[in-house]
């Protein structure tokens, strides 16, 4: 057993525009089963961070409780990391980014730590667009108790034990689109392709970006009938669009055709590019994306891609109005003015 | 890309790197294993059925398996393997009861072996345990050819050659010393069934340059020189010394010349430093011991005054180069440039001679006097003649001379049972899982991240002193198994299984060197291009799998592999798996207990 990377990389990696290669983002090695699809999107996240040139202390990750929220161990190691009380991991971002916005959040749950014990967290960071990336590694069981149905498992899923899912199984994707979420999208820890370009989509979106990424649990969940193992998964996709994201400043390397592709700007000046979509579909429209999930729902599919955005989207410190410099920046004269300043602001009250 | 064909059994030969690099395709990493493990005999008796000199070689092998190390690639230096060899050498027990034990019985058949050099005594050791009877003929008064004869004591001990030479003899070879050969018709005419020319590249260029005649006195030739050392009929040299040539003699002569009494001594070669065909590390050894290496000056007269040498007159050049990388060397106009000695030493190469060959025999010659010789089977035009080692095809190195030496042997074979000489057997390969557990592996695939270590060197002020004193020390136990640690152990090989991978990507995500993509198939170059890393190095190939459920293929660059292991342990379906290879060129015997092990 393996417990320490080899130092040894790439003798031709390439460094970003930061100067870092890719293993500057890593953590150290994973201890999830083999083949979790955890360490996938964790893969895909340290790609991004990557590919976007961000610099590792730019971003703070969070994380509650379970196999999903070991994750940030195992990937940016030289970030800020948070690892908080279960269900819990949206109040702590709250607070983290109202003191600080000049971090990158990335918050990182599971189906147990979202949809049962932090629903109520869950919904409320939603409802106030806290401008962070929400990822749900979902596999649809408590992978660190051995594999019970979780609220995500969908009805009739069959799980390992053999018994099937009399519940019908919470759709969080379905649930942020019904709460007015101002970027929402699903994707699967196998297809690191449209993986990697919707989290530095995300991370680009000012506003509450929630990716629900379907994530097969190997170990317990990876068995014939379970609606959420690789096989079925991959036998039942089907993508919104092809996605592609363009950074600022960066040209389109690709030109696709017009009457099937759309460019949505984003607030940083980065795009999104999406092609081949479905002609009922409009990514900026929220009736057309839940009419779109629920079609596929109908039929039998696992709809992945980007569903909707808002490209409005205004966060929660611009709603309050808050100062542009973060909290531990301030100085003692803008915190605490004086007594001068008191008496003028009481004076204006008389 | 088609699939990969991993049956054929270059195919993973080819990623022991080490391995596919050294002429007699001994299982290196396989060695030093055992070699970290203190199994020293056990490490010595792989070596010695691939080799036959590990003492000798773990001295003074030209060593091609390090510049093809993967270590080199991903870190600054290679494993040190030569040196580990020596290690082996050093700490083993008892050997002989592991060698084949005669008296063998006699199968009626004779053959003469001429010149007692590297390639012909690994005739011997592979044709006298099937009962053949060896006559081996050489003007030598002791075995061991050019290890005696040209490698100087204080790199490779007498007592280290005597040792190995003997392993060899004691088997009942009938040796001829101090028995020139002059006649080849001689030895035909005598009842051999077969005959072996193992007879090196015996004689050194001369450069007659003005001077040449009136000073010879004091002009030798180098391999001549080291071997009048070797054999005690030269104890002295003059102080001031000029070596000429920049290959591993001329590194040796001058060498040699520091501890016969020479206080100044210079290397004059006419080309450029990075041209010098001498090992890195025989310069290094040379310039540690004070001599000065002098580069791009060509001698143009041997300066002589009252009949007698006073020193060398050089020019001064300059080195350029065509688009073909064809060397031009262009006197620079400076000056010529005068040094004094008293003894010059010409060691600018050496060549095949065979006027001891009549050419009426029916033995073929061709270009530049060489012997028509077949490079697989060895074989002459006169079917019952056999080349190998310096005098098959030039001048080359020890190792290559016991490649040879083992393919010859199995034609001999082969030609005195009435077979086809080219009808040889494939080689010896076996592939085993090494898993022990989960996560379990018989190897340690922690990858070390030591530097290479040094090997220690005798005080300078001793070593010189004496040319018995042998200058490198070698590794002890722990530094030998710090470096031991080095070895990637790439003879564990990534094994792939299509048919198993669920292609969850934890494989991919885990490699620390990026070296497996999943990507839809295309042409080679167009796939080294597209990898998770690109595949620039062009001598290692990609693997490549069956196609995968989801119309992708596994692509795997053998490149930087470190051997980790970790895609098989991040692997939930086993579809990787490490599994050690294990290849043996086929030799006339495989003697039981020797070479295969674990």
């Amino acid at each position: 057993m393996s417990y320490v990377k080899p130092l040894f990389h790439h003798p031709s990696l390439k460094k970003n525009k930061v100067g870092y290669v890719k293993a500057d983002y890593e953590g150290v090695i994973s201890t999830l089963c083999a083949g979790c699809g955890h360490d996938s999107i964790s893969g895909a996240i340290v790609q991004a961070c990557y590919e976007i040139s961000l610099e590792p202390h730019r971003l703070a990750k969070l994380s509650g409780i379970g196999c999903s929220s070991k994750t940030p161990t195992y990937f940016l190691s030289n970030s800020h990391g948070f690892n908080s009380v279960h269900g819990r991991m949206p109040s702590i971002t709250t607070g983290a980014n109202m003191a600080n916005k000049e971090l990158i959040y990335l918050g990182v749950s599971g189906d147990g730590d979202t949809a049962s014990i932090g629903m109520g967290q869950f919904v409320h960071a939603i409802r106030r667009n806290l401008n962070m990336v929400y990822i749900v590694m979902n596999n649809g069981c408590y992978g660190l108790t051995k594999g019970q149905d979780s609220a995500t498992a969908d009805f009739g899923s069959i799980s390992k034990a053999g018994s099937d899912n009399p519940y019908q199984g919470i759709d969080l994707a379905g649930l942020a689109l019904e709460l007015n979420a101002t970027f929402v999208g699903r994707s699967f820890s196998g297809d690191k392709s449209q993986l990697v370009p919707m989290i530095k989509a995300a991370m680009a979106h000012p506003g509450f970006a929630f990716l629900d990424v379907i994530s097969p649990c190997v170990t317990f969940n990876n068995n014939k009938g379970s609606t959420k193992s690789y096989s079925h998964v991959r036998a039942h996709i089907e993508e919104t669009s092809i996605f592609d994201f363009v950074p600022h400043q960066e040209a389109l390397t690709v030109e696709y055709d017009k009457g099937t592709s759309k460019e949505l700007e984003l607030f940083d000046g980065s795009k999104i590019q999406l092609s081949k979509l479905a002609p009922e579909w409009d990514p900026t429209d929220r009736f057309s994306a839940v009419n779109r999930l629920h079609e596929a729902k109908a039929n039998g599919q696992i709809l992945t891609g980007l569903y909707y955005i808002n490209t409005e989207s205004e966060d929660l410190h611009g709603k309050l109005g808050t100062v542009d410099q973060p909290l531990n920046k301030l100085q003692q004269e803008a915190l605490c003015p004086g007594s001068e300043k008191l008496e003028e602001i009481n004076a204006s009250f008389r | 890309m088609k699939p990969t064909n991993i049956q054929n059994p270059e195919y993973f030969h080819k990623v022991v790197d080490c391995q596919y690099a050294c002429p007699a395709h001994t299982p290196v990493p396989e060695y030093i294993r055992l070699i970290a493990a203190e199994r020293y005999t056990d490490a010595y008796m792989i070596n010695w059925e691939s080799n036959v000199f590990p003492g000798v070689l773990g001295r003074t092998c030209d060593r091609p398996c390090e510049p093809a190390c993967r270590r080199g690639r991903v870190e600054e230096e290679p494993v040190a393997i030569c040196r580990l060899k020596r290690v082996a050498a050093d700490n083993k027990g008892e050997v002989k009861h592991l060698m084949p034990q005669g008296p063998f019985p006699s199968n009626g058949k004779k053959v003469a072996l001429i010149g007692g050099g590297p390639a012909s005594l690994t005739v011997a050791r592979d044709l006298a345990p099937l009962g053949y009877e060896i006559h081996l003929y050489d003007e030598w008064a002791k075995g061991g050819g050019m290890m005696r004869t040209q490698i100087p004591a204080f790199r490779l001990p007498e007592s280290v050659l005597d040792e190995e030479v003997n392993y060899v003899l004691d088997m009942g070879v009938h040796t001829h010393f101090n028995t020139f050969v002059d006649s080849m018709k001689e030895i035909l005419d005598k009842d051999y069934d077969a005959v072996f020319v193992g007879t090196g590249a015996p004689s050194g260029r001369a450069l007659k340059i003005p001077g040449y005649e009136e000073g010879k006195e004091n002009i030798q030739i180098g391999i001549e020189f080291l071997a009048n050392v070797a054999f005690e009929h030269t104890d002295k040299i003059g102080k001031k010394v000029i070596v000429l040539g920049g290959g591993n003699t001329a590194m040796d002569c001058c060498r040699t010349s520091k501890r016969l009494g020479a206080d100044d001594v210079h290397v004059i070669v006419r080309s450029p430093r990075k041209d010098m065909k001498a090992s890195p590390w025989e310069i290094e050894d040379a310039e540690r011991e004070d001599i000065i290496i002098k580069n791009n000056m060509p001698p143009k007269e041997f300066v002589i005054e009252d009949g007698k040498l006073k020193g060398v007159l050089f020019g001064n050049v300059r080195a350029e180069y065509d688009e073909n990388g064809k060397r031009s060397l262009i006197p620079t106009g400076e000056p010529d440039v005068f040094i004094e000695a008293t003894d010059v030493i010409i060691a600018i190469g050496q060549d095949n001679a065979f006027p001891w060959i009549e050419r009426d025999l029916g033995i073929e010659f061709g270009k530049w006097d060489l012997p028509v010789v077949d490079r697989t089977s060895f074989q002459s035009s006169l079917d019952k003649v056999f080349f190998g080692g310096d005098a098959a095809f030039g001048p080359e190195n020890v190792i290559t001379a016991v490649a040879h030496g083992h393919q010859a042997a199995i034609s001999i074979d082969l030609f005195c049972k009435g077979k086809n000489v080219m009808d040889r057997l494939p080689p010896m390969t076996n592939l085993v899982s090494q898993k022990m557990g989960i996560h379990e592996w018989t190897y340690d695939n922690g990858i070390a991240h030591d530097l290479r270590y040094q090997v220690p060197h005798e005080d300078k002020a001793i070593s010189l002193k004496d040319r018995k004193i042998e200058v490198e020390l070698g590794f002890d136990h722990i530094a030998g198994f710090k470096e031991a640690q080095r070895c990637l152990n790439c003879d564990v090989q990534t094994v792939f299984s299509h048919s198993l991978c669920i292609e969850c990507d934890a494989c991919v995500d885990v490699c620390p060197t990026d070296c497996i993509s999943f990507v839809v198939n295309g042409e080679e170059e167009d796939l080294r291009t597209r990898l998770n890393a690109p595949a620039e190095n062009l001598s290692q190939d990609l693997y490549v799998s069956e196609p995968l459920p989801t119309a992708r293929v596994m692509i795997k660059d053998e490149d930087v592999c470190l051997h980790c292991g970790l895609c098989s342990e991040r692997c939930p379906t086993a579809a990787w798996d490490m599994q050690k290879y294990l290849y043996n060129t086929t030799k006339t015997y495989t003697h039981e207990g020797a070479g295969v092990v674990g």
